[in-house]
């Protein structure tokens, strides 16, 4: 790679072959499939609306690593009471 | 000092299983100690050409667990290190020859006979990996700096932890200097971040080490060869002496440095 295409911040081949061990290691450590982890997110969602109303734009889900361990993280941003109860105003079509 | 029972072992062929074990092999009855190599790769053998004893073979292990010979007479001497031995694997034969209990008897029996057992694992993670890791007290795993090399130690290192065979230890073969500070290679450092188990060697890209085999002479016995001293090192971490890694990744000429600082993310 040249220093030009470096400077203009093109990925390095070091740098993709380590991205993508990344993602192909903990789908090999956890046995999970991209998809299988997609439909797991889905699910959370569901259970955890059915209790309190999330922000879904705003949450974050995936993997990561402490050293060889794997962990799933999720952060998932509840809509605040107070706009809940301006939504909760609103005439309802019932 | 009772004997230490170490199993080198990668998943993926050709990264340089066999090449390590002869390298440490040799490094270490050069250095004293009494060694003894197994080829656990039943049908596949290779130790013997790599480590030049393929014209004295009579007998290998499957013809010692058969009972066909004693343990002696499948131990071949090597001629430039009197307290250096093989037994060879069988050539003839399959996986199917040997057993995991058959592994640990032999072994049980060359503890009394050595300092170090160093046990060559066929690739794979079958039965033949199995039977080659069974008595080992300690497991390397080799790897190339290279993106299948690396998933297939991971897969191996995982096996390692679910069998309770501790951790195992981490050699990188064949990183090249130079490709890793063009950024084209993963570095030890992104192997190890990667891997995450302990580091016990990096050894250079060396085309002695193809010289070497060509001639049955292991790097090692090469006061001059970078691969051969990273072996030697190797050999000495594994007395337990504490050898400091050298830097293979840094360095290159003041152009290569700027370059490389450029390129950062």
């Amino acid at each position: 790679m040249s220093f030009l295409e470096k400077l203009f911040g093109k990925k390095t081949s070091a740098d993709s072959a380590k991205e993508r061990l990344q993602l192909v290691l903990i789908h090999d450590r956890t046995d999970l499939t991209p998809a299988e982890l997609e439909l797991l997110r889905d699910d959370l969602i569901a259970t955890i609306s059915r209790h309190v109303e999330i922000d879904v734009t705003a949450m974050q889900f995936g993997m990561e690593h402490d050293g060889r361990s794997q962990r799933l993280v999720a952060d998932i941003p509840i809509k605040s009471a107070a706009r809940r109860r301006a939504s909760s105003r609103k005439p309802k079509a019932r | 000092m009772p004997a230490q029972v170490i199993t080198i072992t990668s998943g993926k062929g050709g990264v340089g299983k066999t090449t390590a074990v002869a390298n440490l092999a040799v490094a270490l009855a050069s250095d004293g100690s009494r060694v003894v190599c197994v080829d656990g790769d039943i049908g596949l053998r290779n130790l013997d050409v790599i480590l030049g004893l393929e014209n004295r073979i009579v007998y290998d292990i499957v013809d010692v667990i058969e009972g066909r010979c004693r343990l002696k007479q499948a131990m071949i001497k090597d001629k430039r290190l009197p307290n250096l031995h093989l037994i060879p694997a069988a050539q003839t034969r399959d996986k199917s020859a040997v057993s995991a209990s058959d592994m640990n008897r032999l072994v049980k029996d060359l503890r009394a006979e050595c300092d170090f057992v160093l046990i060559d694992s066929p690739a794979g993670i079958e039965r033949g990996f199995k039977n080659a890791i069974a008595p080992a007290d300690r497991v390397l795993v080799v790897t190339n700096p290279e993106v299948s090399a690396v998933r297939d130690a991971d897969r191996v290192i995982g096996i390692l932890e679910a069998e309770e065979k501790g951790p195992g230890a981490l050699i990188i073969n064949r990183l090249n200097p130079a490709l890793v500070r063009r950024q084209e290679m993963l570095s030890a450092d992104d192997v190890l971040d990667l891997l995450a188990i302990e580091l016990i060697g990096i050894v250079p890209e060396d085309e002695g080490v193809l010289i070497g085999s060509n001639r049955g002479t292991p790097v090692a016995l090469d006061p001059k060869s970078k691969a051969g001293q990273a072996f030697r090192n190797i050999a000495s971490r594994l007395k337990g002496e504490n050898v400091p890694f050298v830097e293979l990744d840094s360095g290159g000429s003041l152009w290569e440095r700027i370059q490389k600082l450029a390129g950062r993310r």
